[in-house]
């Protein structure tokens, strides 16, 4: 296991009592998740969905890269590796 | 009953986003709100242009670009501030949030409309998310 952070974007803090980041061990991006989970249940509702997959709104980067370009949940972290949620952002005038 | 925020924005930063949102019509242009957060609303002093991905409906459609954001919220942790928000432009339409917008939006942020006419700045309104609904906030420049 390896110490990751999981930085948190403003909308989501309401469900990490307003934690802008949190530091948690894990192996993949889903262990992080799942860790962060175990305290922050709301949180991680907003990012998986019943099944476990990533939400549609959701972006997950580790460093500078999308999962959805690596292997998606199951993408390993190394040690002090950073985990980015970003809400997905569009929209249109119609 | 849901307090109306006031969402402040700086001359600088009103005057960016104009300039970004006039560049680009007819187009969208999308991009990230920067600034500081407190109890009676969010201070605005930076805004970060993205890239929108939605080019066959650039129009009328936006997405945005996931490593801008990235890139913008690095940026403002570097300067204690945070990402507060979204700004996106309406071109030839009223800055008023669509159901499209309201689908992708998220609760806590401010979302920023530029209306756009004729590739004039128009109008610059500001909504949050409450509850599934958008309600308007005011903007103090």
């Amino acid at each position: 296991m390896t110490q990751v952070t999981i930085r948190i974007p403003t909308p989501l803090r309401t469900f990490t009592n307003g934690a802008s980041q949190l530091t948690v061990e894990a192996a993949t991006v889903r262990d992080a998740l799942q860790a962060a989970g175990t305290e922050h249940v709301e949180l991680l509702a907003r990012i998986l969905d019943d099944a476990g997959d990533l939400r549609t709104f959701v972006n997950l980067f580790v460093g500078s890269k999308n999962i959805s370009q690596l292997d998606g949940l199951d993408t390993p972290v190394a040690e002090g590796e950073v985990l980015s949620i970003l809400p997905a952002v569009a929209g249109g005038d119609r | 009953m849901t307090t109306q925020t006031t969402l402040s924005l700086t001359t600088e930063a009103r005057e960016h986003l104009t300039a970004l949102a006039e560049s680009a019509y007819p187009n969208e242009a999308c991009g990230a709100l920067i600034g500081r957060g407190n109890d009676a609303g969010p201070s605005i002093h930076e805004v970060a242009s993205a890239e929108n991905l939605n080019r066959e409906r650039a129009h009328d459609r936006y997405e945005l670009n996931p490593v801008d954001l990235l890139k913008a919220e690095e940026r403002a942790a570097s300067t204690g501030a945070e990402v507060l928000g979204i700004w996106h432009t309406h071109p030839d339409h009223p800055a008023i949030p669509s159901e499209t917008d309201r689908l992708a939006a998220w609760e806590g942020w401010s979302y920023i409309i530029v209306s756009v006419q004729k590739g004039r700045c128009d109008s610059i309104r500001s909504w949050r998310l409450v509850e599934d609904a958008f309600i308007e906030e005011l903007i103090q420049s």
